[in-house]
């Protein structure tokens, strides 16, 4: 068995950052797992640009900004096995994993979770109706568009209005396809505005909010769906069918991060998120064991993912060198307007960067963190929608070693 | 005339509502930031656009180089553009930067490699 201090599962934008900043930080004896044949994550399909603004300040494409990462990698000779896969994980940290010289034992001090997070698909959703070919998620069809040289169809519809499906769309339009239609079950759009304008305003698609697709047509191929419009409890409205005609129909209804490895592990998962309950540290509650990126929480930009991977890096980093970090005895917890937050747990001994969705939109409304009953952050918000991810930065000064703290919008 | 935007900019996507009378903007309001006003100009006199697509790559380790444009081009040129991308070949190997279409269609922007591919 090969002993490291640091294995990080997952070669893409989280595994990267965290791997060179570990690097910069003195921890120089890390191995990097990827799957993949090579390394850089789902941004290698993400040719789209409008990647990089936080982190680098200038607008790049996903291979492009996967790249910088890239480059990182090599300057600092961090050893990446790629085409291997981890087939487990244990609590004291052996890692299991099968590439091209067949099975490997790893142990280490410390373990990054850095696997991403995959798409829900049609099974997820229980779409009744038929089988036939013509059903992909935004991502597969991206994969198969831009990576394979392979077109998906002519006469597509999509179902969410995911950020993917919207690029997709857009994607798809370029292409010379024919996109009739983007529909989305919430009463409010999943994605971000800025590519509701660019994606499909643009381009004349129509958004449909409050339906959904209710009958698959089709036995070889597809051939048309069914759509319906939901009420308030997002059930069908009988009586509102309405046929497209389409040879595809491209899912973009959610992402979930990967956490098969870390439940494995007996990582605690929270149900909101779906990824680790971790605190100020990125430590997931086995010793030892830490996570970011998209396998923690699902992120809107890349950027964040990094920026998240290498504050983890820091943690690690102390972690590996030291051995231990501060107890995390404060629990985070948040009102009914608030999806979630992570962290979910704080030492109360250092200042964190506070990550959060809203559960619905918002207009006008201030969101404050509180200690002991008093307002230590507030960020003020014109609105806030379900599909950005808001970020609080809390100071270690405002913080108090005792006392759990709660977060609340106020509209 | 009182028009609505959602700057397109940077992810923030502000939501922008300026008062705009024979094309000029008297006021504006919502933009978190200088690059918001620009984007309004820009919209309303000539907006232009980036788009990403591929090229086929001859001999590379994987069958398309992903593309984008050094510079976003006029909205109504997309298309024409899209064309020109699309009679494009490369051989590999290919590297980020590369310019594949010097001035697309006589425009002030390139078509340039945005992944690194050795060859197959």
């Amino acid at each position: 068995m090969e002993q490291k201090d640091v294995i990080i599962i997952g070669g893409g934008p989280a595994g990267l950052a965290a791997a060179v900043e570990l690097c910069r930080r003195g921890v120089r004896d890390i191995l990097i797992l990827e799957r993949e044949e090579t390394a850089g994550g789902i941004l290698k399909q993400c040719i789209h640009d409008g990647f990089g603004l936080t982190r680098f300040h200038t607008t790049l494409s996903g291979p492009e900004y996967a790249q910088r990462f890239l480059d990182e990698t090599e300057k600092e000779n961090i050893q990446i096995l790629t085409g291997t896969s981890v087939l487990s994980l244990t609590p004291d940290r052996v890692v299991t994993a099968v590439g091209r010289g067949g099975l490997k034992h790893f142990k280490a001090k410390a373990v990054v979770l850095a696997m991403g997070c995959r798409e829900r698909t049609r099974g997820a959703l229980a779409i009744p109706g038929e089988r036939p070919a013509g059903v992909f998620t935004a991502g597969v069809a991206q994969s198969y568009i831009n990576l394979h040289n392979r077109m998906v169809g002519k006469r597509a519809v999509i179902l969410g209005s995911g950020d993917i499906g919207m690029i997709m769309a857009r994607r798809l339009t370029l292409e010379g396809a024919e996109v009739s239609a983007v529909f989305e079950i919430q009463p409010y759009p999943s994605g971000l505005p800025r590519n509701i304008h660019q994606c499909l305003e643009d381009y004349g698609i129509p958004l449909y909010l409050s339906h959904t697709v209710t009958d698959i047509h089709g036995k070889a191929r597809l051939t048309g769906v069914t759509v319906s419009q939901v009420d308030e409890k997002l059930k069908p409205v009988p009586g509102t069918e309405q046929d497209f005609s389409c040879d595809t129909l491209i899912l973009s209804v959610g992402l979930i991060p990967e956490n098969e490895l870390s439940m494995q592990a007996g990582v605690q998962i929270d149900p909101r998120t779906k990824g680790a309950v971790v605190d100020e540290f990125c430590r997931t509650s086995v010793e030892g064991i830490f996570a970011a990126g998209n396998v923690l929480h699902v992120h809107d930009l890349v950027d964040f993912v990094s920026l998240e991977a290498e504050r983890l890096a820091d943690s690690v980093a102390e972690y590996v060198k030291s051995g231990s970090l501060p107890e995390n005895r404060l629990s985070i917890s948040a009102d009914k307007n608030i999806n979630h937050t992570v962290p979910q747990k704080i030492s109360g001994k250092n200042g964190f960067t506070l990550s959060l969705r809203v559960s619905r939109p918002l207009a006008g409304c201030e969101i404050q963190v509180l200690q002991n009953g008093k307002v230590i952050q507030s960020k003020k918000m014109k609105k806030a929608i379900p599909a950005e991810m808001i970020q609080i930065p809390v100071s270690r000064e405002s913080l108090s070693g005792n006392g759990n703290l709660e977060v609340r919008a106020l509209c | 005339m009182l028009k609505k935007f959602v700057c397109i900019i940077c992810p923030n996507g502000c939501e922008i509502s300026a008062e705009v009378e024979d094309g000029k903007i008297i006021s504006l309001q919502g933009a978190g930031c200088p690059r918001g006003q620009e984007y309004v100009h820009q919209e309303l006199v000539n907006p232009v656009r980036n788009i990403a697509s591929s090229v086929l790559l001859e001999g590379g380790a994987l069958p398309l180089a992903s593309v984008r444009l050094s510079k976003p081009v006029p909205k109504d040129r997309i298309f024409d553009v899209m064309k020109e991308i699309k009679k494009a070949k490369l051989t590999a190997p290919v590297s980020i930067g590369q310019t594949v279409i010097p001035h697309v269609l006589g425009l002030d922007s390139d078509v340039i490699v945005t992944k690194n591919i050795p060859v197959r």
